[in-house]
């Protein structure tokens, strides 16, 4: 059977998705930073699920290790899915380029390593699925979290210019744009619980999007006319708004 | 934050914490202060409340280890019996015991130590649970079982979380012929009927009636009697036998906002005549239907207690010894019936023998058990304490799991000396008494 590879595999919507992907007959490569953890969800998706699970050391601030990484993977992986983000401090990375630049690599530079090798394999292979979650936030910018959302919006933008180059190729590239969801991410934060998809609920778009293989998802669905006004508030209003 | 259960009464205000894991949880166990577990909330009344710290068991929703051999799994205490069976069913794998709801979670179903509809074969679920992990005041984490530290064991299998915090349970599954339940409906016209029917069929695994509380006279207890097995491969209809642990999946319907309070009665209603006095033979065999459509038939209505209206609801139930049960149940449907306040539809279950340990409060006893919703109205608790008279005259006692309003007098003369059994185990685990929810304080147990 197939096996996909899942980054970040140990955030709540990514274990979510990865059991659902499972359940949709999937082996798993589950790589992220905490080896414990993965394990415990390695285990639990396997007996869950019944397929076979495995777990891979993976970190997006070292891109100098993805070649190696990739190499070792790249024989069985015929899909790459890459749950991996941070919100991080918006205020602190005002003032701390550190801070500025933890969000910017975890978010979209230190994964376009990662993401470019996958492609090149994929595309020499003449199929592959590569499938990103990304965020409304990089939709438009916003003052409380515009760090965040800038990369975002470049990663958005990176897989939309993947998905031109490789649709010819046979290989499928979804962007997954989530709203609010009730994660370790958001648990500090007082969301809309009306605007709030949970974990599970996300993972189905997901694997629905594979499935059909959409091209660029909103989660849940109504985000897409959301976002779709807040796009055109006039920049004159949208500035003066609190958001 | 607010918080509420099933019944949606009380509603009160606290504060509500998931611990992302073990270390986390146990960090706040031993952060001190009053505090109480809390799984699903399926509980019906304030069991799983507390107005200081409610900790949710939520996210240790682990499953660990599963023995093909045996089939004990062994799950974080957050893991529900939906997940179970989704993971398990279609390997050939059931629940030993399920209540009427798969959206409970192993600690909750541990906690209230529940019953399904084969407590008179099976009896409880701890008795299908090989070991516990819990967390003590006195003793930290701590395992036990029915061999090991066993006392510990019974006395929080039941215990409505007063003994202490479930992290992990090890539950013995059972093996199944196919994911279908051969299903045997009796129609009874009045409480002798539907006793003789339990009776009967008491060598089906499966047995559970639906009582029409409105009847009174001859028409008194007239029933709809459901028994069932799960069916073997071979008796399945062609197209399931391929497939024989892939039943359809239910479809789920959820009941967007609060309705007005009459919809459900009339509802059930419906329901309840269109076969009883449909044209079904008054003995139907062999209808073969989903294991959810016959332990689960209310969970396809997602927030089904938000029929009841804003103002909440209440489940009765209680427990009447066998020898008392034939007087003590025509009495007490009778002064329901009078009342005019009782839900149409109740549920009727014959119990079997239930196993009994020092310092255990598990509810089941040999005998009859009857449960029903009541939407609460101001009429509602002078009646219900009528009721409960009635009930401690038959020498029966209540489920503190539906429990929302009932007094510390009404426990105590129901549960007997088992209580104070229970009492001393949790003195002894739980000294400064830590572990209280705003039942164990209405109730006087702490
Ligand atoms: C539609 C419906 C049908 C039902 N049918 C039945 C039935 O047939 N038979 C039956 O027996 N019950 C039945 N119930 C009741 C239900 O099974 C119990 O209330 C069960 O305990 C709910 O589990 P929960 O996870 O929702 O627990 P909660 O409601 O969250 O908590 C219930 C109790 O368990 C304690 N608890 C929860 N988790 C822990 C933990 N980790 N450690 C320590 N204590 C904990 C709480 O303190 C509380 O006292 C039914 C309920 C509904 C809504
Ligand atoms: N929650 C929301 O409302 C929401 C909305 C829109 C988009 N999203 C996006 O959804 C995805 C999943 O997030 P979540 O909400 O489930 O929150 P989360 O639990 O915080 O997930 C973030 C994941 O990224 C991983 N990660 C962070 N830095 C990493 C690094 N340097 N290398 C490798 N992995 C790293 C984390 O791994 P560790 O466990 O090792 O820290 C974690 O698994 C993220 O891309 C997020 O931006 C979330």
């Amino acid at each position: 059977m197939a096996t996909m590879l899942i980054l970040g595999a140990a955030s709540d919507i990514a274990r979510a998705t990865a059991l659902a992907f499972a359940n949709d007959g999937w082996d798993l490569i589950l790589a992220g930073r905490q080896p414990e953890i993965l394990d415990k969800i390695a285990t639990d998706i396997a007996l869950r699920s019944g397929r076979r699970v495995k777990t891979a050391h993976f970190d997006a601030l070292r891109s100098e290790e993805h070649a190696v990484f990739w190499q070792g993977a790249e024989e069985e992986v015929s899909a790459l899915f890459c749950a991996v983000g941070l919100l991080g401090d918006q205020e602190k990375a005002q003032a701390d380029m550190d801070q500025a630049t933890a969000i910017l690599q975890t978010n979209f530079t230190g994964l376009l390593p990662i993401l470019s090798l996958a492609a090149n394999t994929f595309e020499k292979r003449g199929r592959g699925l590569i499938i990103a979650i990304s965020s409304v936030a990089g939709d438009r910018g916003r003052a409380s979290n515009y760090f965040y959302g800038s990369a975002k919006a470049g990663l958005t933008a990176f897989l939309s210019g993947l998905r031109n180059r490789l649709a010819k190729k046979g290989v499928d590239v979804i962007t997954v744009k989530p709203g609010f969801v009730a994660t370790a991410m958001t648990a500090d934060m007082a969301l809309p619980i009306k605007l709030t998809a949970t974990p599970k609920q996300v993972a189905t778009d997901i694997v629905k999007a594979a499935r059909k293989k959409h091209d660029v998802i909103y989660s849940r669905w109504f985000w897409r006319y959301i976002m779709l006004i807040v796009d055109h508030i006039p920049e004159k209003i949208f500035k003066k708004l609190k958001l | 934050m607010k918080l509420t259960s099933w019944g949606k009464y009380p509603l009160i205000e606290t504060t509500l914490a998931s611990p992302a894991n073990e270390a986390l949880a146990l960090a706040a166990l031993e952060g001190g202060g009053a505090l109480i577990g809390r799984g699903l909330g399926r509980s019906y009344g304030d069991s799983a409340l507390n107005d200081h710290l409610v900790l949710s068991s939520l996210r240790l929703n682990f499953i660990e280890s599963f023995d093909e051999e045996s089939g004990v799994l062994v799950a974080g205490a957050g893991v529900s019996l939906a997940e179970i069976l989704d993971a398990f069913v279609p390997r050939g794998w059931f629940l030993p015991v399920t209540p009427g709801t798969k959206f409970v979670s192993l600690g909750g179903a541990v906690a209230s130590d529940v019953h399904g509809k084969d407590h008179h074969v099976a009896a409880t679920f701890s008795r299908h649970v090989e070991w516990l992990d819990l967390w003590t005041p006195a003793t930290g984490l701590i395992r036990c079982s029915d061999t090991e530290n066993s006392d510990i064991f019974h006395a929080t299998a039941g215990a409505h979380g007063l003994t202490g915090f479930i992290l992990r349970v090890a539950l013995r599954l059972q093996k199944i012929p196919s994911a279908f339940i051969k299903q045997k409906m009796v129609k009874t016209g009045n409480l002798d009927a539907i006793m003789d029917t339990f009776e009967r069929y008491a060598g089906l695994p499966f047995t559970v009636a639906w009582i029409d509380c409105l009847q009174s006279g001859k028409g008194l207890g007239r029933s709809i009697f459901m028994g069932g097995s799960f069916a073997e491969k071979e008796e399945l209809p062609a197209r399931y036998r391929l497939r024989p642990y892939q039943p359809p999946s239910p479809k789920a319907l959820a009941v967007p906002f609060d309705f007005p309070s009459f919809a459900l009665n009339s509802f059930s209603v419906k329901a309840f005549n269109a076969f009883y006095y449909g044209k079904a033979p008054k003995e139907l065999k062999k209808s073969i239907v989903s294991y959810n459509s016959f332990f689960y038939p209310l969970d396809s209505i997602h927030n089904w207690n938000r029929i009841y209206g804003r103002r909440g609801f209440t489940q009765y139930q209680f427990v009447l010894p066998k020898e008392t049960s034939v007087f003590g149940l025509a009495d007490i449907l009778k002064t329901i019936a009078e009342s005019g306040q009782g839900s149409f539809l109740a549920v009727l279950k014959l119990f079997g023998k239930q196993p009994v340990f020092d310092g255990n409060i598990s509810f089941p006893m040999r005998g009859y058990t009857l449960a029903l919703d009541f939407p609460i109205t101001k009429k509602l608790f002078p009646l219900l304490d009528r009721l409960d008279a009635m009930v401690l005259e038959c020498g029966g006692r209540h489920y503190l799991t539906k429990d929302a309003r009932m007094s510390g007098e009404v426990l105590r003369r129901g549960y007997g000396p088992a209580l104070g059994d229970f009492l001393a185990i949790k003195k002894r685990l739980d000294p400064e008494g830590r572990f209280v929810s705003l039942q164990a304080r209405r109730l006087g147990l702490v």
